[in-house]
């Protein structure tokens, strides 16, 4: 839908560290108003893309395209929150590092700080906050700016789900502001609302795209089962999720005797993600 | 027969604040309890209790039958939120370790999972997130204990690491263990045979995931300009969640979110769906917190 020369991101980007291949030959576009979901397991080298996509790391080869560090809102994995200042004290800071004048600044915040529960907590020193809380204020601090490239390292993982409908409710306020909005999570339902969404492994990207074009793209068939399936290979295709078992079947594998199939069922963006490590496992 | 791990009307306070408030909980072997709450609803409190490293205010505690104690100790096993591994030492010896302190013979008895070998002499600091988890996973089940406590076990690690996590778990249920167990994670909910959903220090519900959740429905909107939704919806007080780019609009009516679309003349279509079961934990857990709500279940008043 936007193919304008307002998109930033990453066109074909490799990072080394040493001899390892942190990413290897990996795009992902930032479009203005839509949301992009990075997914992955640990090591699959979300910090680093996201780290390459915020300006903060220079690839080793490829292109990465940001709108420069002023427009630019990072989240990085450890919150950039110094727990020895207060919230206000670290807004206040954020906010003078992008430039910002301190009544600019408190405007922008208000309600964000109103609406996330943490206007309460504006005294407080950031080392005794949840850490739901402090990841708010890292988000919030990130979109200071008003960038135009909101980049954000898991802002959702470990936070219970009342903060985490905060947090969402964040991100939606950026880029429904225009703000092209990039983040990582190691839950597959947020993903799932994102408008695009690429599954990294191994620093290799293995999907890319809407969550319907990488569910529609899954090989073979996944199936229900009544009971854990038993005997090789079909143990190792099964994983159990949401209270039942569910089996991988490969194009061309012969159905198995031991095994008591049942219903076939669509994938969702989960089982694509878990079907893709165990395409990986098999080779 | 005697729960393995049972509460009655317990309560902790710390100074005026009530962390837990007249809780009642029982687990049973084979089952699993999922343990729900937001932080700071007293999850961690309740099973400070039940490890016996916190004493209740009021109320009792009961561990297979007894008040906690080393002895009850010795027959559960915990992974706490941050592993509870120690990170400069390998995984083969944080589980010799742990062997001794449980008195075992110090004969490798249980051997590694084929997934953990070629990590035993990797020390557990320098290890990827989900092998660390799964080492704690066996050095919590090495002694075969009768009630397992796990503090979000699964956080952070990939969707096939979690499910096969949960393969144990439920291994060690079908064997006969309770198994209590805190997620943020609502899909893992449902791998439990038995909820329970505390706020602000009570249990506010209790049930299976499909009891919990029962017949309630959300209001979904689909709009082409979800953005102008979201800012007309967010603006009549009523709070919109994104989803893909749809938006729900848990505890709102169908009329009153068409009425506000209608009015700003926003082309859109609104329907209902099944509340998710993160959408009824979200009301629950604001209900929670409002001592006026009719969700808010539990006797007495806190003092």
């Amino acid at each position: 839908m936007n193919d304008s020369v307002n998109d930033w991101g990453l066109a074909g980007v490799s990072v080394r560290y040493g001899r390892t291949l942190a990413l290897d030959d990996v795009s992902l576009r930032a479009v203005p108003g839509r949301i992009a979901a990075v997914v992955g397991g640990d090591g699959a080298g979300k910090t680093t893309l996201l780290r390459c996509a915020a300006g903060a790391l220079p690839p080793a080869s490829g292109r990465a395209a940001t709108p420069g560090i002023r427009q630019t809102g990072y989240l990085s994995p450890s919150g950039g929150i110094y727990p020895d200042l207060t919230v206000d004290e670290n807004l206040s800071f954020r906010a003078a590092a992008y430039g910002l004048r301190a009544p600019q600044a408190r405007e922008r915040v208000a309600e964000h700080l109103d609406r996330t529960g943490l206007a309460a907590a504006r005294g407080r020193l950031a080392a005794h906050l949840s850490g739901g809380m402090r990841k708010k204020l890292g988000v919030i601090a990130a979109m200071l700016p008003g960038p135009a490239l909101l980049v954000l390292d898991e802002p959702t993982t470990g936070v219970d789900p009342v903060s985490r409908a905060d947090l969402w409710w964040l991100i939606a306020q950026a880029a429904a502001g225009g703000a092209a909005v990039l983040f990582s999570t190691t839950y597959l339902d947020e993903a799932q609302r994102a408008g695009h969404v690429l599954v990294l492994d191994a620093g290799r990207p293995l999907a890319s795209g809407t969550p319907a074009e990488i569910t529609a793209a899954v090989p073979g068939t996944i199936r229900l089962c009544p009971a854990r399936p038993t005997g090789d290979p079909q143990r190792r295709r099964a994983w159990r999720r949401a209270g039942q078992w569910r089996l991988w079947e490969p194009p061309g594998a012969p159905p198995s005797e031991t095994v008591q199939r049942g219903e076939a069922v669509p994938p969702d963006l989960q089982d694509a993600v878990v079907i893709a490590a165990l395409a990986r496992e098999a080779a | 027969m005697t729960p393995l791990a049972q509460c009655v009307s317990v309560t902790r306070a710390f100074g005026p604040a009530v962390a837990v408030d007249h809780v009642d909980l029982a687990v049973s072997p084979g089952e699993v309890v999922g343990l729900l709450g937001a932080n700071g609803a007293g999850k961690t409190t309740l099973i400070r209790m039940l490890l016996g490293l916190l004493r209740a205010s009021a109320g009792q505690v009961r561990l297979f039958g007894q008040p906690p104690s080393r002895q009850t100790r010795r027959r559960i096993g915990y992974v706490p939120q941050g592993l509870g591994l120690y990170d400069d030492l390998t995984v083969a010896e944080n589980l010799a370790f742990a062997r001794e302190v449980f008195g075992g013979d110090g004969a490798d008895r249980y051997g590694l999972p084929a997934a953990l070998r070629p990590f035993a002499q990797v020390a557990v600091g320098a290890l990827p997130l989900g092998v660390a988890r799964r080492a704690a996973f066996t050095q919590a089940l090495a002694h075969h204990p009768d009630l397992l406590i796990l503090d979000e076990p699964t956080s952070g690690v990939d969707p096939l690491a979690r499910a096969r996590l949960w393969e144990t778990i439920q291994d060690a249920a079908e064997a006969g263990a309770g198994v209590i167990v805190t997620t943020h994670y609502m899909e893992e909910a449902e791998e439990c045979t038995r909820l329970v959903v505390m706020a602000a220090g009570r249990v506010v519900a209790e049930g299976t995931a499909a009891g919990i959740v029962g017949e309630r429905r959300t209001v979904v909107v689909d709009a082409g300009d979800w953005a102008a939704a979201v800012g007309l919806i967010e603006a009549a007080g009523l709070r919109a969640i994104l989803s893909g780019t749809s938006l729900r609009v848990p505890g709102a009516a169908p009329a009153t979110v068409r009425r506000i679309l209608v009015g700003a003349a926003l082309p859109a279509r609104v329907h209902e769906e099944p509340v998710t079961l993160e959408e009824r934990f979200f009301q629950l857990a604001q209900a929670g917190a409002d001592p006026s709500s009719p969700d808010r279940t539990g006797a007495g008043a806190a003092p």
